[in-house]
């Protein structure tokens, strides 16, 4: 019997994956065995399947199921050569250069299996964890640098301390898998390949400050997350990892999954709470800061996913050996999430300070189209749109703060010369005006009052009056708005602006400009 | 495809019940509502609000907030299109275009045969496989317009 395993991560899925799988069976019974897996992350590869040899797993793809019959024929079983054949997938350069701390596991093990996840290092973190002082494990996690990865980049262990120290008989743990930026999918990937991660780092979590009951809130856009998140809390309870004694050190740490309902707002950490508690999903003013008075009014942590699952590592191999990675004040590593127009897009962990550019190049090889890359959007729908000559910026939250854009969630969309930056100032005003939770008149009315100006700028009409409209308009809302998602609408638009002026002269002129 | 009942607002009522104790219990129940019928009926709103111990106008409020939430029956399908950024790059804009033209609805509308119901989405966390799309939950990639006719074609049969 030999083992085959097939990703079930969502985007292996939208490439065939399922179908694939099915085919293998369909031909190959009872010779084969298959397991599924999350998916490393090289996007273009899949779906990417990997055989179980003597000389350890070889991968091939994209494997499409018209191809199994010549896959059988070169025995592909046995490791044998063929077109899509790839090699041992840990040795294919897109992997071979990356660093992967959170996404160790990844695309290897089985999501599903407390087994595998043990077997591959798994709750090594939380075992250290269960022998120490919650102040301890604070401190630990302070040590190490480790930054939130929502896009805020606050420090965890911080976060965390306060927590720790305030008073009240419930606290809670929140995870924010609301993954609402475009261009992201780390989380995604988390969730649906190595969930057991997530879920000890929410326990150790709990443990660090006091906390008895985490939740983890998912977007409803991603009902494969949703469920193989929920059936791994089954398990996890089930072993004993989460409940009233947690493996037995007597202090209790249960879970509950939570389904989200299409609400990009949701992601703010209060608009989530609102949202966890029943109500709109209108963003509450701060102070009164979540880690003080949070989810039903108490004590709690809020952190995105991917900070949650980096603590693991930082338990099970020292604060030092995590902080060893990065440059300046961004420490560690982070998970590029590269998509769009390019040739290979993927899932990019390497050290903070990896340039812009050699992402999109030396990783990404171009775009998908073959046309030269214009312009990319790095962090999010609220993210600056850059040209080349800001592409040697490293991967850092501050050297990018300092060009006046923003590494949020670590997501890069890559767009060729065909793009019209007009049009992409225009739908950030237009996605702000969607998706406002309406509490304040500068982001409610000045996204709405965007578009008309923006597609007054398109149409040619008193273009000059209307920019410097758009310039004001922008201004307030930077000012005046109470969360980022209405502060930093302006981010995109005036980056547009400010890095490529000819898309917003009347189109005649555009021509003659050229 | 998924199969819905009818509007029972007895049945209704008891998915309410069955969320007795739970914390923060509206998103849920909302869920395993439109899961069964498809869709909320505003009968449920002060049953809701009495469980609760809400308002009813905070029920609704909360119904309204939600992309999710429908008030009325979807198409045999839903077909969720990825409208954000990294799909746009890849020429979205214009797809969606050529859909609507081809089913002759436009974002939200279903079709006059109820075979398609389409939806507008802000990222499927599948942009390194753009245009991206979910229909009835089943991710689909590297959407071009042989892949949206293949896709009508399957949802109409
Ligand atoms: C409009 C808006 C959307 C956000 N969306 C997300 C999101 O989808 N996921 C996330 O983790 N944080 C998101 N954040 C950031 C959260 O408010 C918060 O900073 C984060 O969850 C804290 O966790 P961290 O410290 O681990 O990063 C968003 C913030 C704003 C203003
Ligand atoms: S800026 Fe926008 S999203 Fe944020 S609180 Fe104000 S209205 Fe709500
Ligand atoms: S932007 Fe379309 S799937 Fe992410």
């Amino acid at each position: 019997m030999i083992t085959i395993y097939v990703p079930c991560d969502a985007a292996a899925i939208a490439c065939g994956a399922n179908k694939v799988a099915a085919a293998l069976l369909a031909k190959l019974v009872p010779d084969i065995s298959i397991v599924r897996t999350g998916s490393r992350g090289l996007f273009w590869l899949e779906p990417m399947i990997e055989v179980a040899t003597p000389e350890g797993r070889i991968a091939y793809g994209p494997v499409k199921p018209g191809d199994i019959d010549s896959l059988i024929a070169a025995d592909f079983l046995n490791g044998g050569d063929h077109l899509l054949r790839l090699g041992k997938p840990e040795e294919i350069p897109y992997l071979a250069r990356q660093t992967r701390l959170t996404f160790e596991r990844c695309g290897v093990v089985d999501p599903l299996s407390i087994t595998d996840y043990r077997a591959h290092g798994g709750y090594a973190g939380l075992e250290a964890a269960i022998a120490m002082e919650g102040e301890a494990i604070t401190e630990m996690v302070k040590a190490s640098g480790l930054r939130g990865r929502g896009g805020a980049g606050f420090p965890t262990g911080i976060k965390w301390n306060t927590v720790r120290l305030a008073q009240a008989d419930q606290k809670y743990i929140v995870c924010n898998a609301d993954e609402g930026d475009s261009g992201t999918f780390a989380d995604r990937m988390v969730m649906e390949g190595d969930p057991f991660m997530l879920i000890e780092g929410m326990t150790i979590a709990g443990l660090a400050v006091g906390a008895t009951k985490g939740y983890i809130y998912i977007r409803s856009e991603y009902p494969h997350a949703f469920k193989t998140m929920s059936r791994a809390i089954e398990i996890a309870t089930r072993e004993g990892a989460l409940g009233p004694s947690v493996f037995g050190c007597g202090r209790a740490f249960t879970l509950e999954a939570r389904l989200g309902a299409g609400a990009y707002i949701c992601g703010e950490e209060t608009s989530l709470l609102e949202s966890l508690e029943g109500r709109r999903g209108v963003v509450r003013a701060k102070p009164p800061l979540p880690a003080l008075e949070g989810l039903f009014g108490l004590p709690t942590a809020v952190n995105n996913v991917l900070s949650l699952a980096t603590v693991p590592y930082v338990l099970a191999h020292g604060a030092q050996a995590y902080a060893d990675y990065g440059m300046g004040r961004s420490r560690g590593t982070l998970c590029i999430q590269l998509g769009g127009n390019i040739k290979h897009g993927g899932l990019i962990e390497v050290a903070f300070g990896m340039t812009l550019r050699e992402a999109i190049e030396d990783f990404g090889g171009g775009t998908a189209s073959g046309r030269p890359i214009r312009a990319v959007q790095v962090g999010g729908p609220l993210g600056a749109y850059w040209p080349e000559s800001l592409f040697d910026t490293p991967l850092d939250y501050e050297a990018f703060a300092a060009k006046a854009g923003l590494v949020g969630h670590g997501g890069i969309v890559v767009f060729d010369d065909t793009v019209d930056l007009a049009a992409q100032a225009r739908f950030a005003f237009e996605f702000c005006a969607a998706e406002s939770c309406g509490k304040c008149t500068p982001c409610r009315i000045g996204a709405v009052r965007g578009v008309e100006t923006m597609d007054k700028i398109i149409a040619g009409t008193d273009v000059d009056k209307n920019m410097t409209l758009v310039s004001d308009l922008c201004q307030t809302m930077t000012d005046a708005s109470l969360c980022a998602m209405g502060g930093l609408t302006p981010i995109p638009v005036v980056s547009a602006m400010t890095h490529f002026p000819g898309d917003f002269v009347p189109a005649p002129l555009r021509i003659a400009a050229e | 495809m998924p199969s819905y009942d009818a509007w029972n607002t007895g049945e209704a009522t008891q998915i309410v019940a069955s969320f007795a104790g739970r914390d923060g219990a509206a998103l849920p129940m909302l869920h395993a509502l439109q899961e069964r019928f498809g869709f909320i009926d505003k009968a449920i709103v002060p049953v809701m609000a009495e469980a609760l111990n809400l308002s009813r106008a905070e029920i609704h409020g909360t119904i309204t907030f939600y992309h999710d939430f429908r008030d009325h029956l979807p198409g045999r399908h839903t077909v969720k299109l990825c409208r954000a950024e990294a799909c746009q790059s890849r020429g979205a804009v214009a797809l969606h275009r050529q859909m609507m033209e081809k089913l002759g609805v436009d974002w939200h509308g279903t079709t006059v045969d109820g075979a398609i119901t389409l939806q507008p989405v802000f990222c499927l966390g599948l942009c390194a496989n753009a245009p991206a799309a979910l229909v009835d939950d089943e991710p689909v990639g590297n959407l071009d317009s042989s892949a949206i006719d293949a896709m009508i074609a399957e949802a109409r049969a």
